[in-house]
């Protein structure tokens, strides 16, 4: 009756065992998720963030630096006997704060884990930490911890700078390079964005192991697979902070730029965008409500101006429409044209002052439009072609050939990300404009003054003064002229730049922008026992609104130490503001300040109405 | 002639190597366990589960030199006794037991605690063992498996009131003995249905489901087969007992199972269920274990199971220590060691020239079994964690102690198989 039932019961046993010993197989030989997983439960890579690079101005002072900040971390396992009132007196919470700071850490999907430490506050400062480190012993499971934030010697250069912030989700997914991790901070806008690479410096990896609770337990296999951060290089700026301070003083309450370059090296001595903000705003705990209060602001102080605002350039234009003429031999500098006070039938382009038949340097120091208007005219019009619309397209293309070659029209490529191009209309521009109908010289005429449809941004104002100051040359402008201690520019910044002007026309320019200072519209740029050249110009703005006031320069005329453009938004002609400020910032740069009180006076109660 | 000697002649050496093999085994493994290389431990240092488990190792031989002493005829003779002094040990537990780990099973002896329900594994087998061998025993008699039914299920309803269900569900392994005696296959087949489609109540959320289809099952059956007046009531009445099942499983497993099993339940049904709460022990069992490979980490090297990943690593989790540092090949010699036991256990018991011996080595057979297949069953994921240690492997005094009493036992009686008279 029995029988058979041993053998049952045994073939069951045996069974239970093959079955156990197939899937084994499975779980320990054939899959290796499972060896993969217990390292990542057991070894902790554990990053060591090195300090991010210093950033200094051309006299060595410190211009940006590390502070110490404080993340609070809890430990949801180990949190016990919480005193919410207590935790809310020391922290400065209010109870819905810590509420919903609570359902926020444990709302964390993925990443939640009650043993982990989780971010509870992030950036406490100095001052914060000072206040709660005594009484952290009193919640068990809240842990600091300590990493770095920026801080600024002083609040200046904000948008040449730029801000580190933690990287955005898009940023994060289009990151190539593996580095970044959620979390992590990286620069967003100027020297920060553009030398991020060498300012993060090299991270550090330590894999150690650990138990369930996250406690150490030693080095996983003696440190052999571990490797050192590597602190970010210092960056040396060939900004002068007196410089960048007193330009930004002269800008208060306007909207403009005010770009500075060595010319003989193409170093931008101080960029100066106005409205600016706090640097430090954009820093710690109140990194967001700051952001989302200067990036409200109706006078957005966050748009860099220096490169991103394109400008017509008015008047100024006239020296490289002079060197353009010299170059196809159009005129000589003794070319002389009446001043009709009228430029075209019906006197669109009308004149100023009291000149009536100037040579070419007196119609760059009277800024001439009739004078200007009959070189542009020279230039496109040569009678090359005998169809007049196909003669103006090859002096055009000519024209567009030598205007370029000064920076006009294309990004210059400094150091610092979002720089506009401007523009230098072409041939195929007017087609687009005029819907490819035919167009000639009395079309397009208003470009021989700076107005129109030329647009340019106040950077490469400042490189053109650059470029008339070395005479025909120019180096690309950048801020930064060492990575690390006797460093090297970045090698694009160490390369000259020629004109397709010849160098020797540019004395004539030289020789006309001293006059405009001297006797011309630009008297009060005038500096004693300094020659200064300079070009006013005064850029048409829609009534009501005021002409924006236009100046750039650079002295001393031989051996020129520094070249400036400046723009100020609706302050009138550029005599007035712009050739001021102009003249303060040379004047502060080669001498230390300025004998001329009235004219900062000037500019600082003026209201240029 | 002394009687040691003369026992000695005729102990089943090769039970007695596999035993000293896997509790050796067993000891090294809990040494490894919680091993922690900075601190320079010893094995045998006593604040170490290693160390106390050498204790306990110890106290066996004595428990085992005891066992072989005393007279044969003890067992059976005092079986009845015993059992009814672990009832009451067992029904005194809610009034004087301590708590530990959840469990409320434990009788303090001073900084010692004993769980009598480890006992009374052993001592419900000599009980069912000297039922089943008593004159005139009949396994067809329903009266007598009543009585059977009600000799295990009294004291694994006194277990479950500890709320200790993986001890309670233990004693489900005399179903082997009883079917080996002579019982109708049809009552494990019963079971084994009623266990298949208690999953998949657990499955299917919404039991109506699993009554349509019993329904559809139903009206095939009896439109496809003999449309007799018999057959389509013998099929009716099925397709009730079983609807009756599923609901009264639904009713079980959502109003009486503590919520801890249920969830258990649930996670061993849906493997992704929660893999990092109710599911994170067999979760991290499973990768200690796969981390293993095929070779193993190396003795003291693992690190799943010494960071406290794998919970209880020295008791109901101590394969993941064999599996880790020893890989596949230590899981090949731990199931072949107790395949190979559970066969010459099976062996043992079938030489006994009495009911009573051959059903009490049934009886270990069965219990050994039931703890190998869902201590391993649960560390790989086939089973839900049932916390029941794995016998002579896993830490603690009472376990060991009890599985060393099981297997003593038999041997004794084994060794004086020829002088018992033949009542097969």
């Amino acid at each position: 009756m029995n029988e058979g039932r041993r053998e049952i019961v045994q073939l069951v046993f045996a069974l239970v065992g093959i079955i156990f010993l197939v899937k084994l197989f499975f779980v320990q030989v054939l899959d290796n998720k499972y060896a993969e997983l217990a390292d990542g439960n057991a070894i902790l890579r554990e990053v060591e963030y090195p300090f991010r690079g210093l950033i200094y101005d051309r006299n060595n002072k410190l211009i940006v630096y590390n502070t110490p900040e404080y993340d609070l971390n809890v430990v949801m396992k180990d949190v016990k006997n919480f005193d919410s009132s207590r935790f809310c007196t020391v922290f400065q919470l209010t109870q819905e704060e810590l509420r919903a700071k609570f359902k926020e850490v444990k709302g964390r999907k993925k990443q939640y884990s009650p043993f982990k430490p989780m971010l509870f506050l992030n950036q406490l400062s100095h001052v914060d930490f000072a206040r709660v480190q005594d009484h952290l012993d009193e919640f068990p499971g809240f842990y600091i911890q300590a990493r770095t934030t920026r801080a600024y010697q002083s609040p200046t250069l904000a948008n040449a700078l730029g801000y580190v912030s933690e990287i955005s989700k898009d940023n994060l997914a289009r990151d190539q390079s593996g580095i970044y991790k959620q979390g992590d901070y990286v620069g967003q806008s100027g020297i920060e964005a553009f030398y991020e690479e060498q300012l993060r410096g090299k991270r550090g990896v330590r894999f150690k192991l650990r138990n369930v609770k996250g406690i150490e337990k030693g080095a996983f296999k003696n440190g052999e697979y571990d490797t050192l951060s590597i602190p970010g290089a210092n960056l040396y700026t060939g900004i002068d902070v007196d410089l960048q301070q007193y330009g930004e003083f002269l800008m208060q309450g306007k909207a403009g730029s005010i770009v500075a370059i060595e010319p003989s090296t193409g170093e931008i001595l101080s960029l100066v965008s106005g409205p600016s903000y706090d640097p430090t705003l954009l820093t710690g705990r109140n990194y967001s409500s700051n952001f989302k209060l200067i990036s409200n602001d109706t006078l957005n102080p966050l748009f860099n101006r220096p490169l991103m605002a394109q400008y017509r350039p008015g008047s100024i234009f006239k020296i490289a429409q002079a060197m353009t003429a010299l170059q196809e031999k159009v005129i000589t500098p003794d070319t002389r044209i009446p001043c009709t006070r009228k430029g075209m039938s019906g006197g669109i382009v009308a004149c100023h002052g009291t000149h009536t038949n100037e040579d070419l340097r007196g119609a760059i120091a009277n800024s001439c439009n009739p004078y200007f208007l009959n070189v542009l005219r020279r230039m496109v019009n040569k009678g090359v072609v005998n169809d007049t619309y196909a003669d103006t397209r090859v002096g055009l293309e000519e024209w567009n050939k030598h205007i370029m070659s000064f920076g006009f029209g294309n990004r210059l490529g400094i150091d610092l990300p979002n720089e506009k191009e401007g523009l230098v209309p072409t041939p195929a521009y007017y087609d687009r404009a005029y819907r490819n109908r035919p167009w000639k010289f009395s079309n397009i005429y208003s470009i021989a003054i700076g107005e129109g449809e030329n647009l340019v941004v106040p950077i490469q104002m400042a490189n053109f003064a650059a470029t008339i100051a070395n005479r025909g040359y120019y180096y690309t402008p950048h801020l930064v002229k060492a990575i690390g201690e006797n460093g090297k520019p970045l090698p694009q910044y160490s390369e000259r730049h020629y004109t397709t002007i010849d160098s020797s026309y540019f004395i004539i320019a030289v020789d006309a922008m001293q006059k405009v200072v001297e006797e011309g519209t630009g008297l009060r740029a005038r500096i004693a026992d300094l020659i200064v050249c300079g070009k006013t110009g005064t850029v048409q703005n829609a009534p009501p609104l005021f002409d924006h006031s236009v100046f750039i320069a650079f002295a001393p005329r031989d051996n020129p130490k520094i070249a400036v453009s400046v723009y100020v938004e609706d302050a009138g002609q550029g005599a007035r503001a712009a050739a001021s400020i102009a003249s303060l910032m040379i004047e502060k740069y080669l001498f230390g300040g300025t004998k001329r009180p009235h004219i900062q006076q000037y500019v600082l109660n003026n209201k240029f109405e | 002639m002394s009687r040691e000697v003369d026992i000695s002649g005729k102990l089943d050496w090769v039970s007695v190597l596999l035993y000293v093999m896997m509790v050796a085994l067993g000891w090294l493994n809990i040494f490894a366990a919680v091993y922690d290389e900075t601190a320079n431990q010893s094995i045998f240092d006593m604040s170490l589960n290693s160390g106390r488990q050498l204790m306990f190792i110890a106290a066996s031989v004595f428990i085992i030199l005891a066992i072989v002493i005393i007279d044969m005829r003890f067992y059976e003779t005092f079986a009845y006794i015993f059992y009814a002094i672990i009832l009451v040990a067992l029904m005194m537990i809610p009034i004087i037991g301590k708590e530990v780990g959840g469990n409320k099973s434990w009788i303090g002896v001073g900084s010692f605690g004993v769980q009598p329900s480890e006992f009374a594994k052993f001592i419900t087998a000599l009980a069912v063992a000297k039922f089943i061998g008593s004159v005139g025993f009949k396994m067809d008699s329903l009266r007598n498996q009543g009585i059977l039914f009600g000799m295990i299920l009294l004291p694994l309803g006194l277990i479950l009131l500890q709320k200790d269900f993986g001890t309670a569900i233990v004693f489900m392994s005399f179903l082997v003995v009883f079917y080996r005696e002579g019982m109708s296959p049809f009552i494990l087949i019963v079971g084994i249905s009623m266990a298949a489609l208690a999953i998949l109540t657990l499955m299917v959320k919404n039991q109506w489901y699993l009554h349509g289809i019993i329904g559809v099952v139903l009206v095939l059956l009896i439109f496809f087969g003999k449309r007799t007046l018999k057959r389509i009531l013998t099929l009716t009445f099925g397709a009730v007992i079983l609807i009756l099942t599923i609901e009264s499983f639904d009713y079980v497993i959502n109003n009486v199972l503590p919520e801890r099993h249920k969830k258990r339940l649930e996670a061993l049904v849906n493997p992704n269920f929660d893999p990092m709460g109710i599911n994170w022990n067999v979760t991290q069992s499973k990768i200690a274990i796969g981390s293993g490979g095929f070779a193993g980490k190396g003795f003291l090297k693992g690190t799943q199971t010494k960071f406290d990943f794998v919970p209880e690593q020295s008791t109901d989790f101590i394969f993941c220590t064999i599996g880790e540092e020893h890989g596949w090949m230590g899981s090949l010699l731990v199931v072949v060691l107790f395949v190979f036991f559970l066969q010459r256990i099976i062996f043992i018991a079938e030489r006994q020239k009495n009911r009573f011996a051959r059903a009490y080595g049934y009886a270990v057979a069965s219990i050994f079994f039931f703890h190998f297949a869902v201590n391993i069953g649960m560390t790989i994921g086939l089973f839900p964690v049932i916390g029941i240690p794995l016998p002579f492997f896993s830490y603690g005094g009472s376990a060991l102690w009890s599985f060393t009493v099981l297997l003593f036992i038999l041997l004794k009686l084994d060794a004086h198989r020829s002088q018992v008279l033949q009542r097969i």
